[in-house]
C-alpha cells in the first residue's frame, strides 16, 4: 500500500502517515459500527427497539456516549497502583490496534506485508494478557483481581487451540503471510480453505471435513479470546460486576471497550482469511469482466469487510442467545475437547497435505 | 515447605448486580472456591410489623404490598384471609373467584421475574426480556382493574378495592391463549439449553430432609421432590374447586433438588396457574365485591394464623387482637426469609459463579426478607 501511495503522491512521509493511520481509522469505524450494531442486533433479538432518540434510529448514540465518557472525571481509588492502572488500558488498546498491521484488507490495502503475519498477530495478542493482569492487580479490588485471574487463565488456555488450528492452515498453505494465504484462495469459492484450499483431486475433498472441524474449533476459541458470551466469565456482569475493569471509568474504560470491539473484528478478519478466502470474491470480479482493473482492490475490500462483519454478527447472535459457562467448565471445554481435537485435526491435515 | 495460605473475604453486595436487592453476602473464598457464606440482612428493614400495630386493620393492607413486592396480591390475600378468620366473616363468591384469578396471574408474573433473573444471572439476558415482555400483559390486566402496576392494594378485608374491569375476562382469556406457546419458547430458549443445564443441574443440591429441617417452602421445597402446596394441602379460599397438578423436582437433568429442579418447578407452575385461571375465569358469578367489607373492623379478642401459598412459598400471618381497632401484634412468616437460610448450606464447597446460580434459584425478594 505504501508503494501505491508513494507512486500516487510522491511523498514518502505522507504515504507512510496514511498507511499507519489507516488501521486506527479502521478500528474506530469498527467500534462505532460494532457498538451500534451490537445494540440494535441485541435490541431486535430481544423484542425491543434499542437506541432511538439520538439521530436517525439512534445512530448518533455512540457519539453521545463518547462525549459523555470523555467528560467524565478520571477517578481511581486510593490504593490503586497508579502507574500500572494507567498503563493497562493503553497497552490493551495498543495490542488490539497492532494486530491490524498485517491484516490484508485487499491485495493493495495491507499495512505491512510481513512474511510472518499470522505469527505476529498471535504474538501481539499475548500482550493483552499482561495488560489484563495489570488492570486487575493494580485496581486493588477483589472483583478486578478475580476477573483478571479468570481472564488470563482463559486467554492463555484458548490461545493453544487457536494456534494449533492456525498451524494446520500454515501446513496446508506453506506460508505464514496473511496476504499470501489470501492470494492462494483466489478465483472461486471452492478454492477457499474451508472447502479444501486451492488444490486439486482427491485430497481436496478429503480435507473438507477436517477444515470444517478446524473452523469450528478456531471460532469457539476466538470467542473465548475476545471474552464474548458464552465465554465472557472474566467480566461476568452478574458475578464479578465488570471483572478486571470494574474500577475503570471515563476514557480508560472506553479504551477497554475499544479494544474489545477491535479484537472482535481482528479475529473475525483472521478467520475469514484462514478459511474463507480473505479478501477474495466467491465468484470472480466485476473489475475483470468490465476490464476495469482499478476496481478490483475496492471489490476485494468489500468482500473482506462483508465476511468479517458476518462473523461479528454471528458473535453477537451467540452472545444474546446463550448463557455463560462456569470457569471450570470453560477450562474443561478447552483442555478436554478443543485441544485434543485440534491436535488430532492438525495431524490429519498434516498427513493429507503430504499426500 | 508448607506455604501459609489465607482465605479471602469477598463482600457480595449490598450493591451488586445479582443479589436481587440489598442483600450482602460475606463470602469466604479460596481462589474461586466458596468456603463459607454469611448473609447479612436488614438493609431494607422498614418495621412493617411495628407499623402495623399503629394502624387500623384495613390500613395495614397497603403495607403488605411492600413485603414481597413482586407478588403484592398474594400478600394482600394472606392478610385479608387472616383478618377475615379473626372476624369470622365470609366473602361473596365473586370476590373469591376474582381473588384466585388475580393471585394466579400474580404468581405467573412473579415466576416470570424469578426465572428471568435466574437466567440473567447466568448470562442469558434475552429470556429475561422475553419474560418481562409477557409480564407486561399481566400487569396491564391488573392495572386496568385497580390502577396500579406493582403495589396494588387490591384485596381488602372482606372484599376487593374495585370490581374487575369489563374487559377483564376477555383479556385474561386472551392472555392464557397467548402465553401457553411462550412457555414452550422459554423451554426451548433457556430450560433445555445445554449451557444452562450445565450451570444449574447438580449445582446447589438441597436434599429433602435439609429443606424440611430449614422450613423451606414453595418451589424451593418442591424442587427437592415433594408435592407440598398449601393450595392443595391446606386449602384456603376456593382452591379446592379446581383441578391442577403440583409440579415437583424429579431430577430430570441431574439430582433431585438441584438448581435446575427449582427453576423447572417454577416453569411448570406457570402452566398450572394458567390451568386454574382457565377453569375459574368462566365461573365468576355476578355480585357485589364490596358488600362484605366491614365498615369498622374491630375483631374480638383472640389470635388467628392463616397461610397462603405465595409464589415464593408459605406466607403466614399471625395476628393477635386485643379487641381494639388496631392489631395488637402482626407477625409475618416470610417465605423468602426462611428460604434464604438454606443458602449457606447450599453454597459451601461451590464456586463463586454457583453462588449466583443458587441465589437465583432460591429466588428471594429482599422486601420480604427484611420486612
Amino acid at each position: 500500500m505504501y508503494q501505491y501511495l508513494y507512486d500516487l503522491t510522491g511523498s514518502g512521509i505522507l504515504s507512510a502517515f496514511i498507511v499507519a493511520s489507516f488501521p486506527l481509522v479502521n478500528v474506530l469505524i469498527v467500534v462505532v459500527v460494532g457498538v451500534y450494531l451490537e445494540r440494535k442486533v441485541s435490541a431486535h433479538m430481544q423484542d425491543r427497539l434499542g437506541p432511538m432518540r439520538t439521530g436517525w434510529h439512534g445512530s448518533l448514540q455512540l457519539i453521545a456516549d463518547f462525549i459523555k465518557l470523555l467528560q467524565k472525571e478520571d477517578i481511581s481509588s486510593k490504593d490503586t497502583d497508579k502507574f500500572l492502572f494507567n498503563l493497562a488500558p493503553v497497552l490493551v488498546f495498543t495490542a488490539a490496534f497492532a494486530a491490524y498491521a498485517t491484516i490484508p484488507f485487499s491485495s493493495k490495502l495491507i499495512g505491512s506485508e510481513a512474511e510472518v503475519g499470522i505469527f505476529y498477530i498471535i504474538a501481539i495478542s499475548g500482550i493483552v494478557v499482561v495488560s489484563i493482569l495489570m488492570a486487575g492487580w493494580s485496581a486493588n479490588n477483589k472483583y478486578s483481581l478475580l476477573g483478571a485471574m479468570r481472564s488470563v487463565a482463559q486467554i492463555i488456555s484458548y490461545e493453544i487451540p487457536t494456534a494449533l488450528v492456525v498451524l494446520s492452515i500454515v501446513m496446508l498453505t506453506g506460508t505464514l503471510s496473511l496476504g499470501k494465504m489470501s492470494e492462494m484462495q483466489t478465483a472461486y469459492f471452492w478454492n477457499w480453505n474451508i472447502l479444501g484450499g486451492a488444490g486439486f483431486g482427491f485430497t481436496k475433498f478429503l480435507l473438507i471435513p477436517f477444515m470444517v472441524v478446524g473452523f469450528i474449533i478456531i471460532y469457539i476459541s476466538t470467542l473465548a479470546e475476545t471474552n464474548r458470551t458464552p465465554f465472557d466469565i472474566p467480566e461476568a456482569e452478574s458475578e464479578l460486576v465488570a471483572g478486571y475493569f470494574t474500577e475503570y471509568c471515563g476514557m480508560k474504560y472506553a479504551m477497554f471497550m475499544l479494544s474489545e470491539y477491535g479484537n472482535m473484528f481482528a479475529v473475525s478478519a483472521i478467520i475469514s482469511i484462514l478459511f474463507f478466502g480473505g479478501y477474495q470474491s466467491p465468484f470472480g470480479y466485476f473489475g475483470n469482466s468490465l476490464n476495469a482493473h482499478w476496481m478490483i482492490p475496492y471489490e476485494q475490500a468489500f468482500w473482506f469487510l462483508l465476511k468479517s462483519w458476518i462473523f461479528i454478527l454471528v458473535q453477537m447472535w451467540l452472545r444474546w442467545t446463550l448463557p455463560r459457562l462456569r470457569v471450570d467448565q470453560l477450562m474443561t471445554v478447552c483442555w478436554k475437547y478443543l485441544i485434543p481435537y485440534a491436535i488430532l485435526n492438525l495431524i490429519i491435515i498434516g498427513i493429507i497435505s503430504l499426500l | 515447605m508448607q506455604l501459609k495460605t489465607e482465605s479471602m473475604t469477598l463482600n457480595m453486595g449490598p450493591q451488586h448486580p445479582s443479589t436481587h436487592g440489598v442483600l450482602r453476602l460475606e463470602l469466604e473464598i479460596e481462589g474461586e472456591l466458596v468456603l463459607n457464606v454469611i448473609p447479612h440482612l436488614g438493609y431494607l428493614h422498614r418495621c412493617f410489623e411495628k407499623h402495623a400495630e399503629a394502624m387500623q386493620y384495613n390500613q395495614v393492607v397497603p403495607y403488605t404490598d411492600r413485603l414481597d413486592y413482586l407478588a403484592s396480591i398474594g400478600n394482600n390475600f394472606g392478610y385479608a384471609i387472616t383478618v377475615e378468620k379473626l372476624l369470622g366473616i365470609k366473602v361473596p363468591e365473586r370476590v373469591e373467584y376474582i381473588r384466585v384469578i388475580m393471585a394466579e396471574l400474580q404468581r405467573i408474573a412473579s415466576h416470570q421475574v424469578a426465572l428471568g433473573s435466574n437466567g440473567a444471572d447466568l448470562g442469558a439476558f434475552t429470556p429475561f426480556l422475553y419474560l418481562f415482555r409477557d409480564r407486561e400483559h399481566i400487569l396491564s390486566i391488573i392495572e386496568e382493574t385497580c390502577g396500579a402496576r406493582m403495589l396494588y392494594n387490591y384485596i381488602w378485608v372482606g372484599g376487593l378495592s374495585h370490581d374487575v374491569h369489563p374487559d377483564f375476562v376477555f383479556k385474561t382469556k386472551e392472555f392464557v391463549e397467548y402465553y401457553k406457546p411462550m412457555i414452550v419458547e422459554l423451554d426451548n430458549l433457556l430450560s433445555y439449553n445445554k449451557i444452562f443445564i450445565e450451570r444449574t443441574a447438580n449445582v446447589g443440591i438441597l436434599p429433602l430432609d435439609t429443606a424440611i429441617n430449614f422450613g423451606a417452602s414453595g418451589p424451593t421445597l418442591r424442587g427437592s421432590g415433594i408435592k407440598f402446596d398449601l393450595r392443595r394441602d391446606d386449602p384456603y379460599s376456593i382452591y379446592d374447586r379446581f383441578d391442577y397438578d403440583i409440579p415437583f423436582g424429579q431430577g430430570l437433568q441431574g439430582t433431585v433438588g438441584d438448581c435446575w429442579d427449582r427453576y423447572y418447578v417454577r416453569v411448570r407452575e406457570m402452566e398450572q396457574s394458567l390451568k386454574i385461571i382457565e377453569q375459574a375465569i368462566d365461573q365468576i358469578p355476578e355480585g357485589d365485591v364490596k358488600s362484605a367489607i366491614p365498615k369498622r373492623i374491630k375483631p374480638p379478642k383472640g389470635t388467628a394464623y392463616a397461610r397462603v401459598e405465595n409464589p415464593r412459598g408459605e406466607l403466614g400471618y399471625f395476628i393477635i387482637s386485643d379487641g381494639n381497632t388496631n392489631p395488637f401484634r402482626v407477625k409475618v412468616r416470610a417465605p423468602s426469609f426462611v428460604n434464604l437460610e438454606v443458602l449457606g448450606e447450599l453454597c459451601k464447597g461451590n464456586l463463586v459463579s454457583d453462588v449466583v446460580a443458587i441465589l437465583g434459584s432460591i429466588d428471594i425478594v429482599l422486601g420480604e426478607v427484611d420486612r
